[in-house]
């Protein structure tokens, strides 16, 4: 009895490895790598479901947005900002000094040729996630006539840039394109 | 609690050794399904069924987590939200189909464990313990089985809450409030299907509790074995890691491939088709049947059709829960000295009938109520319960058993040095 | 005492059992006969595939694009009128083979309930890619009301639900017939009533919903096959198979490989056994 379970136990250091080992070592690796390619579906099926891929872009019409005028809509399940900026906000935003900000962008940085009035912004203060206010109408915009965090007072400017307050950057600004001059897709 | 000669775990790896220090638990492993664990050294293929429902546990565990994921328990979205992981959910067909065929595999490989413990005697001292939580076991696994079903939310899903519970509708008095009760409604309908699912999460968790509890009792007196000679010395065993891990192994692997053509080849031919409708209470199915694994008790519950002092409704119900519990009692009803149906002719027989019996009462409950289904299905009950309470108490007192091996050394090798000592030279199997 | 009481209460389920039996028996010997034969069981026929086959069939599957393309159509040009497609959204035609461009403006062919914007009020809208093919009807009754009580179900999952589902849709377009005289000789309670039609694939024979393929050329398929009755149903039902899993090919693909490797570990499981064994099998 004694001699029966040593062998699997012994090493034969001169020719190695030996076949009966081998073969052990093949089976005992096989079901590792089976293990292994099990694992990819149990953790693949916790990813983006085909649904929620598909939900990911939002066609918007602002043809009846007039300057001055913001909507909020909703950009995969978060709130997004679109708004018609006024002559008096674009000057307000190109008279700051670029380089004097926390996060150095341009109004032109942050708005698409040709559509400079239209800034498009998601509605996600950079701080910790809540949702600012301003775009709707009568709500505080801050003391730089943009946007106002109220969880922790961060103050966005005209042109959604963090002016003020513990936001690191300013509100970011999704990839969007014009499909027709009242028409945006996010996304 | 082992065999003096197991051998005992030495770790050899500081870190090991300080782990065994501290929390042994390699230790525990060890003398539970490693080295440490000796085992006869004549286990047949029908000795994997154990450690391959272990495996089925587990797989149901897992698949089970991830479609709670992505399931949602309500009577308004819970048929949409299977189809959704079937759809939609990254690899959530698999995950589905893989749980679904799971669960039926998970019953193959319990039969067989059942049936390879009536053969051979497995419930007969000193291993009652182990057959009583074994029994434990089925009923809690049935429970999850059935509750398991209800969450598709499908006609069949929906009927068999209906007609399950309904079963304890039929107790004298109380039995409406019992069922109202089970179901927080008049009807399966959005309370039920919750705590179904609930209860569904929950049980599985128990039940691997209990399956340790099942291991733990195996280890007081060690596995049983086809000879149902105890074991005598060391010659009798084998570690179990490494013979009956490879075994195991073998087993696992020629397991996965039949399974694995079910989920892959044919996912929905042990499921029913009315279950991809959505649940209407306004609307029975042509045939409502429960999942395959319960025909044959769904037969007995159907085979009372006769009002006898009692309404034929409660004898069904009586007679269905006394088919499983009656196995509670197997370990006094057969009182036969000798365990292994190998070296017990009359026993054999009648077990062989057992399964045939068996077999017909499964026809049946997937039939449809009508005759010639039922009265086939009444003299199978019949034989059933005289099996069981009549024939097996019967036998095991008039039966002559052949004679027995020495030891198991004997009926491997065909001879044991210490049988030539002893008083027993019988014929080796 | 365990043993007795067993035996009693072995014997006393065996007698109930047993009257039951024999009241059974006794109910058959009176009538002389099981079952009383129905009209379901006379003539209700098995339902078969379509002679050509399908590619999706068998052990090497794969989607004919073009036909499920067909039996889109079928669908959208005859079925939409009375049965949802309620698990489909429109961005899965894209499995279809049709372009994201054609998936878009295929969904704005659909009207969709939808919300007026400015006042709330339910409206209706153009389809988007996301969402799912609209019911035909509001609600249950409203479509037992335009169907003579009949509520024409949901196909999405209609080859799933009925046993041996493709060829249970394409037996059951292609199978209305007149009533034979036999059956109206025989069970005359079972020839269609008004507003029922003849079916001997369809459970009780009787249905309620009219021929909805009557004519070769109903259709103009899109790639010029010649739409035949027998062509659109064999069409319409591949459709319906791809509705109810669409992942029934990868899965079968996935099958094979997953094989592939249970066969190969099996046999090296196999080997490594007996190379474990062979140890125990010497004498000591």
């Amino acid at each position: 009895m004694a001699t029966t379970t040593d062998t699997a136990d012994t090493v034969v250091a001169e020719d190695g490895v030996r076949r009966r080992d081998f073969i052990e070592i093949a089976a005992v690796a096989t079901a590792g790598v089976g293990g292994i390619f099990t694992l990819i579906p149990l953790i693949s099926q916790m990813s983006m479901s085909k649904d929620v891929l598909a939900d990911s872009t939002t066609e918007l019409d602002i043809s009846a947005l007039e300057p001055g005028q913001s909507i909020k809509a909703i950009f995969r399940k978060q709130p997004v900002f679109v708004r018609n900026l006024t002559q008096a906000e674009i000057d307000a935003a190109n008279a700051v000094d670029v380089d004097d900000l926390r996060d150095a962008e341009s109004l032109a940085d942050r708005t698409l040729e040709g559509h400079e009035n239209i800034l498009v912004v998601m509605g996600v203060c950079t701080h910790l996630g809540c949702v600012p206010l301003g775009a709707a109408q009568g709500e505080i915009k801050g003391e730089f006539g943009g946007y106002f965090c109220p969880c922790h007072g961060s103050h966005y400017d005209t042109a959604a840039r963090i002016r003020k307050g513990p936001a690191p950057t300013n509100l970011e600004v999704p990839e969007y394109t014009f499909t027709s001059d009242t028409t945006i897709v996010i996304g | 609690m082992s065999f003096p000669w197991a051998k005992q775990y030495e770790p050899t790896n500081p870190l090991m050794k300080y782990l065994d220090e501290k929390l042994p638990l390699p230790r525990l492993v060890y003398n539970a399904v490693g080295a440490g664990y000796p085992v006869p050294r004549n286990l047949s293929y029908m000795w994997n069924f154990g450690v391959l429902a272990g495996f089925c546990l587990v797989l149901q565990i897992v698949t089970g987590v991830v479609l709670a994921m992505h399931y949602a328990a309500n009577d308004a979205v819970a048929f949409d939200s299977v189809e959704h992981i079937m759809r939609d959910v990254n690899w959530g067909w698999l995950m589905r189909y893989a749980h679904a065929n799971g669960a039926s595999f998970f019953f193959i490989v319990i039969y067989l464990h059942i049936f390879r413990g009536f053969y051979y005697s497995s419930y007969k001292a000193p291993r009652e313990m182990i057959w009583l939580i074994g029994v434990v076991i089925f009923l809690l696994t049935m429970a999850t089985a059935f509750m398991g079903y209800v969450l598709p939310w499908g006609q069949m899903s929906f009927w068999g809450a209906k007609v399950i519970t309904g079963l304890f509708g039929a107790i004298p008095l109380v039995g409406e409030s019992i069922q109202v009760w089970l179901l927080g409604g008049y009807a399966p309908d959005n309370a039920a299907l919750n705590r179904f699912f609930s209860l569904h999460f929950l049980l599985p968790f128990v039940i691997a509790g209990v399956v340790i509890l099942h291991i733990w009792a195996l280890h007081i007196p060690g596995s049983s074995n086809p000879t149902g000679v105890e074991v005598k010395s060391e010659s009798d065993t084998l570690p179990f890691h490494p013979y009956y891990t490879a075994k195991d192994g073998l087993g696992l692997a020629v397991f996965l491939i039949f399974y694995a053509a079910f989920v892959f080849f044919m996912p929905n031919a042990l499921g029913h088709p009315d279950n991809y409708i959505p649940a209407n209470p306004l609307s029975t199915p042509a045939l409502i049947v429960p999942e395959w694994y319960f025909y044959p008790f769904y037969a007995i519950l159907r085979a009372f059709t006769f009002d006898f002092i009692l309404p034929a409704q409660l004898w069904g119900v009586l007679a269905m829960f006394a088919s499983i519990l009656v196995w509670f009692f197997l370990p006094w009803l057969d009182k036969s000295p000798v365990r292994s149906g190998r070296y017990r002719p009359l026993f054999r027989k009648f077990f062989w009938v057992l399964m045939v019996d068996m077999a017909v009462l499964f026809y049946c409950g997937g039939a449809h109520a009508e005759e010639p289904y039922i009265m086939i299905s009444q003299i199978a009950t019949a034989y059933y319960f005289l099996h069981f309470l009549v024939i097996l108490p019967i036998i095991s007192s008039i039966e002559k058993p052949e004679p027995l091996p020495f030891s198991i050394t004997e009926a491997v090798l065909g001879s044991d040095e210490k049988a030539a000592q002893g008083d027993s030279a019988g014929t080796a199997a | 005492m365990i043993r007795l009481v067993g035996i009693l209460v072995g014997l006393g389920f065996t007698f109930v059992v047993l009257l039951a039996f024999g009241s059974g028996a006794l109910t058959v010997m009176g009538q002389g006969y099981f079952v009383e034969e129905t009209a379901e069981h006379a003539f209700h026929e098995e339902a078969h595939m379509p002679a050509e086959g399908y590619s999706f069939d068998g052990l090497m599957p794969s989607w004919d694009l073009a036909q499920l393309q067909r039996g889109y159509q079928v669908y959208k040009e005859v079925c939409s009128a009375c049965h949802g497609l309620n698990q489909i959204a429109f961005r899965n035609l894209d499995e279809l083979g049709y372009t994201e461009a054609e998936v878009k403006a295929e969904a704005a062919n659909w009207v969709v309930p939808g919300i007026n914007q400015d006042t709330g009020e339910a409206t209706t809208r153009p389809g988007l890619p996301t969402d799912y093919f609209p019911d035909p009807y509001a609600n249950d009754i409203m479509a037992a009301a335009a169907n003579n009580n009949a509520i024409p179900p949901d196909l999405s999952l209609m080859t799933k639900a009925r046993h041996n589902g493709t060829a249970y849709v394409y037996s059951l377009l292609t199978g209305y017939q007149e009533p034979s005289a036999e059956l109206a000789e025989r069970f005359p309670d079972s020839v269609p009533g008004p507003g029922l039609y003849h079916n001997p694939y369809f459970a009780n024979l009787n249905l309620a919903m009219a021929p909805p393929l009557t004519t070769d050329g109903q259709v103009t398929y899109a790639d010029g096959t010649e739409a035949t009755v027998d062509q659109m149903a064999t069409d319409v039902a591949a459709f319906l198979t791809w509705t109810a899993e669409p992942s029934l090919v990868d899965r079968v693909r996935l099958g094979w490989i997953v094989m592939g490797f249970l066969i190969f570990a099996t046999i090296l499981a196999w080997l490594a056994k007996k190379q474990v064994w062979a140890k125990a099998k010497r004498k000591d």
